[in-house]
């Protein structure tokens, strides 16, 4: 029994990481229709932020989240007035080219200043080792985790459907021409947005140093399960990506632990039944 | 007339020279990955030959040693074997070497047994790679090397069941059943058998596996880099530590940068490698000093000591054979050869080609405060 729960929580934990890191590519994918295959680079921004603070400017982890997220806010918000605004009339095709492009890009700076090694942080001692709840071993990082990510669903779904701001975002997406003609200033409020989903993409980076590492091909790595939870999940969702994430980590892990030989075959079939019932995943906005 | 035969004799002496010129030069064609995804191993094996050549001279039984390059940019065996040819037909290279890889070092194999031209396989350490050529020797380790004589070992230390959990391809496979028939064959049972995916970035569920099965040992194999640190630290999360579960791998699993992330939770985790860059050693304090100072800094890995070996076995083969670089010469002084490197006594086996050496057994300790492969055992002329 504990060890199913085990199993359970480390899917769950899992599937949670998956989340963070792919709800703000959901986000943009899904409110504003653009096609941004540099999300996973703007994760690994996210978590060379950290790794520098900790290691060479000796803060504390926790400290170097919420600044994790700002700086790849701010990064992230000069790549969108500068390249990407460019191209979110100009088809799909332009706007995979030109952000896989900042994939490759993105690694060559990233071993320019980081070398091509891998790295890791010092985690303060509560965040290290396992929390026994009676037989039950839990990491207690992947708590910390899982408690992150639901506080990062909450205050997404709050702000996004009860907030003035949530509120011109949906309409600037559903009619961007009369939103515009109502007053709304279309262009800061898409930056705003890109900015927001990119800061998250950069707090998962920084949250997945600990269970993923980070070294400069981490853009490409996590691209993979970061489209297959927001196809699944539904574009524009957060509940559907929640879900997603959860459902696919769950299903990894518990697959690979009880059938190790087809364990990575399994997220691909998940994902393949699913698309076969619901092609635009659990709830798609559009 | 007088002219004629002073052109004459001048021609001559021009054709005798440049003959003898050409005669004083050995060509060593290296295929080594310096682009793509294997570029860092590759500039830590070519780092190796650099050095060599620095402390040696280039100067061998009265010849000149060069060295001719060729990127084969990463797993590429058709590259390979044609980088191989046109070495040997356009550059008239005497010796290959390098073969970091093994596909490439199969490709690169073929040639030199078509071509009768020496090859030293300075990394690649699948078993089978050897049988390619009669005129190659390695210098680097084989995969069963380390882990049949390791799996010997542990047998040997009194433990009884072993539960292995290996990665999903070649080398990860090919290690893990020289391990498990060495175990078995000194008595030890196999109580589970795992294998991970080549990329896979969660080890939780297989970890998960091994705690339910609360075995008295488990052996791990999993290529370097990422993986080593965060298998060991899944290990350490679900409460599988060295206290209650022996844990015994290859070498990488506790290299220098896997120590760092993983800190404490290393202590005891016991290791099979056949070169310990920390080991105390007055050959090996100055190889590690000299190859420092010529890489800023960098510590010299099995990539370096591979390649730092296979150009000392092709110099010492090179001064047994008075100069003459002709494969069959060159095979023939190499074979059964033995001398002192920094990673400790090696040579090459008489009969195979392949490299003989000792396998040092590590355990994870705290030295100075800082968790550190610590030698506690030794295999001498393991094969």
């Amino acid at each position: 029994m504990s060890t199913l729960i085990a199993v359970l929580f480390d899917g769950f934990s899992y599937g949670m990481l998956l989340f963070l890191l792919s709800v703000g590519l959901s986000v943009t994918l899904g409110l504003m229709n653009f096609t941004n295959l540099a999300h996973g680079a703007f994760a690994m921004l996210g978590g060379y932020v950290t790794y520098a603070l900790v290691e060479s400017a000796g803060w504390p982890f926790l400290a170097t989240l919420p600044l994790a997220f700002l700086a790849t806010a701010l990064i992230a918000a000069v790549f969108e007035a500068v390249l990407f605004r460019r191209i979110y009339k100009s088809g799909e095709l332009n706007q995979v080219l030109l952000t896989i492009g900042v994939v490759f890009a993105s690694y060559a700076v990233a071993a320019f200043f980081f070398g091509t090694v891998h790295h890791s942080v010092d985690l303060p001692d509560y965040l290290k080792g396992f929390v026994e709840i009676g037989d039950l071993k839990l990491p207690a990082y992947r708590i910390f985790l899982v408690i992150v990510a639901l506080a990062v669903t909450a205050g997404l779904i709050l702000f996004l459907e009860f907030t003035r701001f949530g509120a011109m975002v949906r309409a600037a997406v559903d009619n961007d021409k009369v939103a515009g003609g109502l007053g709304l200033n279309i262009n800061a409020i898409f930056a705003l947005t890109f900015a927001l989903g990119s800061g998250l993409a950069g707090l998962g980076g920084a949250l997945a140093i600990d269970i993923l590492f980070i070294d400069p091909n981490f853009g490409f790595h996590i691209l993979v399960p970061v489209l297959i939870v927001v196809s699944i999940g539904g574009l524009g969702s957060i509940w559907g990506s929640f879900l997603a994430a959860a459902a696919l980590g769950i299903f990894d892990v518990a697959g690979k632990f009880l059938f190790p030989d087809f364990g990575p075959f399994l997220i691909y079939l998940f994902m393949v039944v699913i698309l076969f019932f619901r092609p635009n995943g659990f709830f798609a906005r559009r | 007339m007088k002219k004629t035969v002073t052109a004459l004799l001048t021609a001559a002496a021009t054709l005798l020279c440049g003959a003898a010129f050409a005669q004083e030069t050995v060509k060593i064609g290296v295929i080594n990955a310096y682009s793509g995804q294997f570029a860092d191993p590759g500039a830590q094996l070519d780092a190796g030959i650099t050095l060599y050549m620095q402390q040696h001279g280039d100067t061998v039984a009265g010849k000149k040693i060069e060295i001719i390059r060729k990127d084969v940019g990463g797993i590429a065996p058709d590259v390979a074997k044609r980088l191989a040819e046109e070495l040997i037909v356009r550059d008239k290279v005497d010796i290959l070497a390098g073969a970091l890889l093994t596909p490439n070092a199969l490709a690169m194999g073929d040639v030199s047994a078509e071509a009768e031209k020496f090859m030293v396989v300075m990394n690649a350490t699948t078993p089978v790679i050897i049988t390619k050529s009669p005129y190659m020797i390695r210098t680097s380790a084989t995969a069963s090397q380390i882990n049949g004589n390791f799996g010997t070992w542990i047998a040997n230390q009194g433990v009884k069941q072993v539960y292995t959990m290996v990665t999903d391809y070649g080398p990860g496979i090919g290690s893990g059943t020289a391990f498990e028939e060495a175990f078995k064959a000194a008595g030890g049972e196999i109580v589970g058998q795992d294998r991970t995916p080549v990329v896979n970035p969660d080890f939780s569920p297989f970890v998960q596996r091994v705690a339910e099965a609360d075995p008295e040992a488990l052996y791990v194999w999993v290529p370097g880099g990422t993986q080593p640190p965060a298998l060991a630290k899944a290990l350490a999360e679900r409460g599988i530590t060295p206290e209650n579960t022996k844990i015994y791998g290859q070498g990488e699993l506790t290299d220098d940068a896997a120590l760092e992330a993983l800190g404490e939770t290393a202590l005891g985790i016991i290791t099979a490698y056949h070169y310990n860059v920390h080991r105390d050693d007055a050959m090996n304090d100055e190889f590690v000093e000299a190859y420092r100072a010529a890489n800023d800094g960098r510590d010299p890995d099995i990539y370096s000591i591979g390649a730092y070996d296979g150009m000392a076995a092709i110099y010492k083969a090179l001064e047994a054979t008075g100069g003459d670089a002709s494969g069959e010469a060159l095979i023939n002084a190499a074979k059964g050869m033995t001398w002192d490197s920094p990673r400790g006594p090696i040579g090459i086996d008489a009969e195979t080609g392949d490299v003989v050496q000792t396998i040092w057994i590590r355990e994870v300790q705290m030295v100075d405060g800082k968790p550190a492969n610590v030698i506690i055992d030794q295999v001498e002329n393991a094969k």
